[in-house]
């Protein structure tokens, strides 16, 4: 499918979910689909560098972080419409997505993903020690009292997240059938084999670097919005690290269809149960799941559900 | 004297402690036809590696059409030029036979010519190199699905498809049959007739000796002959080092 | 800011004990990074539960914290071969190691940390044991005994484990494996074999690390994360695989980071590993004593 029809499609889909949620007239509803469009980014983002080129990044929280505070640092000083935010948000995190990459993607992959704990780590730090933007007591943001387009703020900022993830998803598909798609795959299936055959490597890594941490940091532009008050304890939560990993990885990571699944699937199954309460009260038990389910896939289902649901088409094919 | 196609000067590589390469001096003329022997580990692969940018020399310089290759990645040099085939295959195993082709296609001749190949180009050059060395019918399979033999032609044609001036064939015949062999060793010289200069490291001697217009020999990380195939063959340190067949 | 130089040097001197004491919590991923290739980005996970076993053995049967660690060590070495198992059957054997193996250590290393809090709390855990709270004085100078001691347990390690690589057909075997496995087949070692021993020593080494953390200051289950960075950054920076490389990488990261923390505040200390391991993967990959 061309890139041009794919996002029109995509966009109507979307559309079509955002009336058919309204219907329902459940606020919650739009409150939850929020943190689950969130994901559906941020597996698509990690996706982009780790599915396609193979280098696995560990830092998702720098990135989707620096997102969140771009913006509380430009509210403290004009007030911005939230796409405004978010194009600021990816462009911070692009930057620095590409600084890292320059410095570290000339080393082996390992030393890579390394590298980008360390990078959430100082970074981290940095924004802890950071007094104008709250540093560790946090930072409180109003929303603003006028909503722009729709009755409620909340649904506002489901919409904005949901437009993301369309564009991600279109940024992905339309990477994945071009020139640059195939220059990803041979990064992540022989490196040497691709440098002798012309592929600029180093260069279509930045690319990717830099494509992954600007929609990561995108995704993150709102959440000030979303929450009202943000620390960094919860920006750098290791929950967006595990789960921008896990996400792509159980739904398949060789095309755009499998971070969506994993995000839809992973991420209603955490509301769901943070909702309904299933633990106890203890958070964690979300995180020990996803854990545990992206270990099984690592080991047993390396190529996810869309892996799956192409083996056992192909094995009920030949019958 | 046709000018020196590629200039190799006193290049040496070093793993550790292990010198891998000692100080090789090399001229090939453009047009040449040079077959490059010697015993296993004696720096074959590694002197490829080295001229392609793969690896980095430690001293030593690499000409290439007159021009330094120092500090140019391996990349640069395939665009410049510069084709070679892998001693062991390393395909790209995600992608069909066909596209393993492509990928020189989009990335070096679209480069060179500055413009994009059109795609039925880029179909019918796949199809002409699948059919150059027997893989006509393999075009929608995996490298996984492929023989260690096809595997080895899917190689060359990789290194083919990128139009270059100098391709270095590494091993490209190790387990073929009789008449393989024969039909590679025509491609080769097919190509050569025109006029891409081909450096062939074989261990078949029947090969080498037949299709090289110049013999040089590497043992132990050292050229310890370089002439007409004849002479070197005569050449007492070559017999005790290397007894081919 | 004025540096006092009493506190200056007490800080060098506690950054120098912490810095045997890094070395302890660093030679397992020498060898399991440095020697076999193998990214166990998990091995601070393994710290944590060395820490916590010798907390509850402590806590239960009032042993002292290094003696239970070595009375354990059997039990991790078996956990160690379990694990390498796992991992050279799902991926090293299929030669996926990298992106997959990856993400299984990832995800052993916050399983561990998730299954911790839900076991044992988000509470610091400490024990107790008579060397806890004396100090050495020698002038101005304060020699804690509670890092003193972990700082000579840890070098007593290294020098053991040192010879062992160095005198025994095992351990010159350990040292082969990663550059030769075909000449080690020859020897009649069997590869797979040798990396599994290897493997479990280096998570052997976890538990007694695990001790003299707990020693040195309490534990809570997140800490295993700071110890990523340290971990790595003295390995890379030591040069790998190497012993002496890894003692003094891991004493010049102690110095810088105790330094820092005593002029400028704990909450930098984090970023002090973090920040040297960027720093050297970008700059001097191959180590301070170079390859």
């Amino acid at each position: 499918m061309r890139s041009g029809t794919f996002f029109f499609a995509a966009l109507a889909v979307a559309g079509l979910a955002f009336e058919s949620l309204r219907l329902l007239e459940n606020e919650y509803l739009f409150f939850a689909g929020y943190v689950v469009l969130q994901y559906v980014v941020l597996a698509t983002a990690w996706n982009i560098l780790g599915g396609y080129t193979g280098y696995v990044n560990f830092g998702t929280a720098a990135f989707f972080a620096l997102g969140a505070y771009t913006s509380v640092a430009l509210g403290k000083l004009v007030a911005l419409p939230i796409p405004a935010l978010m194009l600021a948000g990816g462009v911070i995190s692009g930057v620095v997505g590409l600084g890292m990459g320059y410095l570290t993607l000339r080393l082996r992959g390992v030393f890579f993903a390394i590298a980008t704990l360390a990078l959430a780590v100082v970074v981290q730090t940095l924004i802890t020690n950071w007094d104008f933007v709250g540093g560790s007591r946090g930072a409180y943001t109003v929303r603003p009292a006028v909503v722009p387009l729709l009755g409620s703020y909340v649904q506002y900022l489901f919409l904005v997240m949901l437009a993301l993830a369309v564009i991600a998803i279109a940024i992905a598909h339309a990477v994945e059938g071009s020139r640059l798609g195939y220059g990803f795959a041979t990064i992540r299936d022989d490196e040497a084999a691709a440098e002798a055959s012309g592929v600029p490597t180093l260069r279509l890594k930045l690319v990717a670097t830099t494509l992954s941490g600007a929609l990561m940091g995108m995704a993150g532009a709102p959440l000030p919005y979303y929450v009202t008050y943000l620390d960094p304890a919860s920006g750098f939560n290791l929950a967006y690290a595990v789960n921008s990993i896990a996400m792509p990885l159980i739904g398949g990571m060789t095309s755009w269809v499998g971070p969506l699944i994993g995000a839809l699937l992973l991420g209603s199954v955490q509301q769901v149960a943070t909702v309904s309460n299933w633990f106890g009260g203890h958070p964690e038990v979300n995180l020990l799941i996803v854990g545990v389910l992206l270990i099984l896939f690592v080991i047993a289902a390396p190529n996810g559900i869309v892996g799956l649901i192409g083996a056992e088409a192909r094995r009920s094919g030949r019958r | 004297m046709s000018a020196a196609l590629l200039q190799v000067e006193n290049l040496s590589k070093r793993f550790g402690g292990f010198m891998a390469l000692d100080a090789i001096n090399l001229e090939v003329e453009s047009g040449a036809r040079l077959g490059l022997i010697g015993p296993n580990g004696s720096g074959k692969s590694t002197l490829v590696n080295c001229l392609c940018g793969t690896l980095r020399n430690d001293t030593g310089r690499v000409r290439f059409e007159g021009a330094v290759m120092d500090g140019l990645a391996a990349h640069q040099r395939t665009r410049l030029g510069m084709a070679r085939s892998f001693q062991l295959p390393r395909p790209f195993g995600s992608l069909t036979v066909a596209e393993n082709l492509r990928i020189p296609l989009l990335y070096t001749v679209n480069i060179r010519r500055g413009h994009h190949v059109p795609r039925a180009e880029i179909e019918a050059r796949e199809a002409e190199l699948l059919g150059l060395v027997g893989l006509a019918g393999k075009a929608h399979q995996r490298p996984r699905d492929l023989s260690q033999v096809e595997m080895r032609k899917l190689e060359l044609a990789r290194a083919m498809a990128a139009e270059p001036k100098l391709l270095i064939a590494d091993e490209a015949m190790a387990g073929l049959s009789h008449a393989e062999v024969d039909d590679i060793l025509a491609l080769l010289r097919r190509l050569n007739e025109a006029g891409i200069t081909i450096i062939l490291i074989e261990h078949i001697m029947r090969a080498v000796m037949s299709f090289s217009d110049r013999l040089v020999v590497l043992v132990a990380g050292r050229k310890i002959a370089d002439g007409r195939p004849d002479d070197v063959v005569r050449n007492p340190e070559v017999e005790k080092a290397y007894l081919g067949e | 800011m004025l540096w006092d130089p009493q506190l200056l040097l007490n800080a060098i001197v506690s950054g120098l004990l912490l810095g045997g004491f890094y070395a302890a919590v660093t030679v397992g991923v020498s060898i399991s990074f440095g020697m076999l290739d193998i990214v166990n980005i998990a091995h601070p996970a393994f710290i944590m539960l060395g820490s916590y076993v010798a907390f509850l053995l402590n806590g239960t049967f009032g042993l002292d914290p290094i003696l239970s660690s070595i009375i354990v060590l059997p039990a991790f070495f078996a956990l160690g071969a379990l694990v390498y198992q796992i991992y050279y059957v799902a991926f090293e054997r299929r030669g996926q190691e990298s992106l997959r193996g990856l993400a299984f250590f990832f995800g052993l290393l916050f399983i561990s940390e998730v299954g911790l809090i839900l076991v044992f709390g988000v509470d610091y855990r400490f024990v107790e044991a008579p060397y806890i709270g004396p100090s050495l004085h020698l002038g101005f100078l304060d020699f804690p005994l509670r890092m003193l001691i972990p700082c000579a347990v840890s070098l007593a390690v290294l020098a053991s484990l040192q010879l062992y690589l160095s005198r025994t057909f095992m351990g010159r075997a350990i040292a082969a494996v990663s550059q030769d496995p075909l000449a080690l087949r020859l020897m009649a070692a069997n590869p797979t074999r040798v990396k599994r021993i290897a493997f479990a020593l280096s998570i052997a080494t976890a538990s007694i690390a695990g001790a003299l953390l707990i020693v040195i200051q309490p534990v809570e289950p997140s800490m295993g994360r700071d110890y990523i960075g340290r971990v790595f950054a003295i390995c890379v920076l030591g040069g790998m695989g190497s012993f002496p490389g890894t003692l003094l990488a891991a004493m010049l990261l102690g110095v810088i980071e105790n330094i820092t923390s005593t002029f400028y505040g704990p909450s930098w200390s984090p970023a002090v590993a973090f920040g040297f391991l960027l720093l050297t993967l970008a700059f001097r990959p191959a180590g301070i004593l170079g390859r």
